[in-house]
């Protein structure tokens, strides 16, 4: 018998356009605008950015629009020191959880304009924007979040969403 | 066993494309519906299990994105199937033969859409003698199709007349994405698509989400008037490899039926899933349906397609015939795999 075949190569590619969803979009369109908002549930009151459809501690639609700041506080990081494929980002860079005053939820995004070694829990950030004709519907039209050199939020004021 | 009743069921309209929705916002209201028309309170639900494919939403754990729609705190048991609702349903029914708790919730979603749902089915088939080759569903509908006109148990005029019949039926069925008079010999002056298959004996393609609930006995007849009672469920499968099966016989249906007590008795009306027109004569051999059954009233999977949602929508449009009282005896069947593959019988009775 000739020698077993051990391996084929099977490539797949498929295409997909994944629909953001009724709620999604609308924080896009605003974020083009250079506006942050977010949805509270009419259940729990929780402010969520982005808005996700549902709530889903409750498992109910969110309510009304809530315009929330571009600036907010550090409440968790990463320092990436290891390179992977696709990187853009030189290393090392900090990806961090940014609570937006007015919101319940986290969002993660890039924190700049400071040393790695640096950056640490309570930290005030603000959005960086790009230049209006720059914005797209997309989060990359906020550059990253850089300090605002106010003084460190306490722990207290976020330590319930961490 | 624990007698287990369908008490509701809710569903999507079924649509070519779900431009606004994402998946989470597609389930939120058939789950909410469902547990409204069941009367019972969600933390009476002590269990919860979907049916959906990361293949069709092409995102990693879609199900787990998905499960935000049911409000999963305080905790919630739930359990998810790479498959259509209909094999959620019966994970649900094994649960409630544990005896500790009387109530599921079923939900499943398919945004069929977001994709190319021909080349996105080729994932299913067999990865190294198959799937390379990239045959499309519809094609391998139309090797199936071509090898039963071949016996000459069917003709072309008899698919066409399956699909003027279910799009007639579809006229009463709000939900359904297709619908209207279609006479046979309009429909076989169409061109073929894949031969031997016209447009028309294909399933559209479809994006919806179905939601159910399900309760034992006691609690069942509480809170339902006419719960759908499933006194036999059952499903079986074929080999992988297409060139192994006799594709114009439906052994894994036959012997579904049987082990569900398909075959004894009859039944007042039949929800079958048939997603092409052929497929629905060869299941209705192995089903031995008689005369007095009326199959696919709904309109059936040639009238509205979501993948994930079509199998458990038959069993939910079969229990809704038995609340309305249009029905005491109902057979309902759900497909999954290319030409057939697998199949469940379910059999629902009033009372």
């Amino acid at each position: 018998m000739s020698d077993p075949v051990r391996r084929i190569k099977a490539p797949v590619r498929l295409e997909y356009s994944v629909t953001a969803g009724k709620d999604l979009s609308r924080f896009l369109v605003a974020i083009a605008d250079g506006r942050l908002i977010g949805k509270r549930c009419p259940s729990c009151r929780k402010v969520y950015v982005p808005p996700r459809g549902v709530c889903p501690t409750c498992g109910v639609a969110l309510g009304e629009d809530v315009p929330v700041s571009d600036t907010g506080t550090l409440t968790s990081f990463c320092i990436v020191n290891v390179p992977y494929e696709g990187q853009v980002m030189k290393l090392p860079y900090v990806y961090g959880s940014v609570l937006l005053d007015g919101a319940d939820l986290p969002l993660s995004h890039l924190i700049q304009g400071i040393e790695a070694a640096d950056v640490r829990m309570g930290l005030r950030v603000r959005a960086e924007w790009l230049p209006p004709e720059e914005r797209r519907p997309t989060l990359e039209s906020i550059r990253c979040f850089l300090p605002t050199g106010e003084e460190d939020a306490p722990f207290d004021t976020y330590k319930e969403h961490l | 066993m624990r007698e287990v009743a369908v008490i509701s069921f809710a569903q999507l309209p079924i649509v070519r494309r779900e431009d606004e929705r994402d998946d989470i916002e597609m389930v939120l209201p058939v789950v909410t519906e469902a547990l409204r028309a069941s009367g019972l309170e969600k933390r009476q639900v002590g269990f919860t299990v979907s049916g959906s494919s990361d293949f069709l939403t092409g995102r990693p754990f879609s199900f787990v994105m998905a499960l935000d729609a049911v409000g999963a705190w305080p905790p919630i048991e739930e359990s998810h199937v790479e498959m259509d609702g209909a094999w959620a349903l019966y994970e649900a029914w094994v649960r409630l033969q544990h005896g500790d708790i009387d109530a599921a919730l079923v939900y499943c979603f398919g945004k069929s859409s977001a994709g190319d749902l021909r080349d996105v089915l080729v994932m299913q088939l067999d990865p190294y003698c198959t799937a390379p080759l990239w045959p499309d569903s519809v094609s391998l509908a139309a090797l199936q199709a071509r090898a039963l006109l071949d016996t000459g148990r069917a003709t072309e005029r008899d698919l066409a007349a399956i699909v003027s019949a279910r799009r007639s039926a579809a006229k009463k069925n709000p939900y359904a994405q297709l619908k209207g008079d279609y006479g046979v010999d309009a429909l076989l002056e169409a061109p073929r698509f894949v031969a031997p298959l016209r447009k028309h004996d294909c399933p559209p393609i479809s994006d919806g989400a179905a939601a159910m609930v399900l309760a034992t006995g006691d609690l069942a007849r509480k809170v339902c008037s006419r719960p759908a009672f499933i006194r036999g469920i059952d499903h079986r499968i074929e080999p992988h490899a297409l060139g192994s099966r006799d594709l114009t016989r439906s052994s894994s249906t036959s012997l579904a039926a049987e082990k569900a007590g398909a075959l004894s008795g009859t039944f007042d009306c039949a929800e079958i899933h048939a997603p092409f027109s052929h497929q629905e004569l060869i299941l209705q051999e192995a089903l031995k349906l008689t005369n007095g059954t009326e199959v696919n009233l709904s309109g059936g999977a040639l009238c509205g397609n979501p993948m994930m949602v079509a199998g458990l929508t038959r069993i939910g449009e079969a229990a809704l015939r038995i609340h309305r009282g249009e029905a005491k005896r109902a057979l309902a069947h759900a497909t999954s795999g290319p030409c057939l593959q697998q199949n469940l019988v379910c059999v629902l009775e009033a009372g």
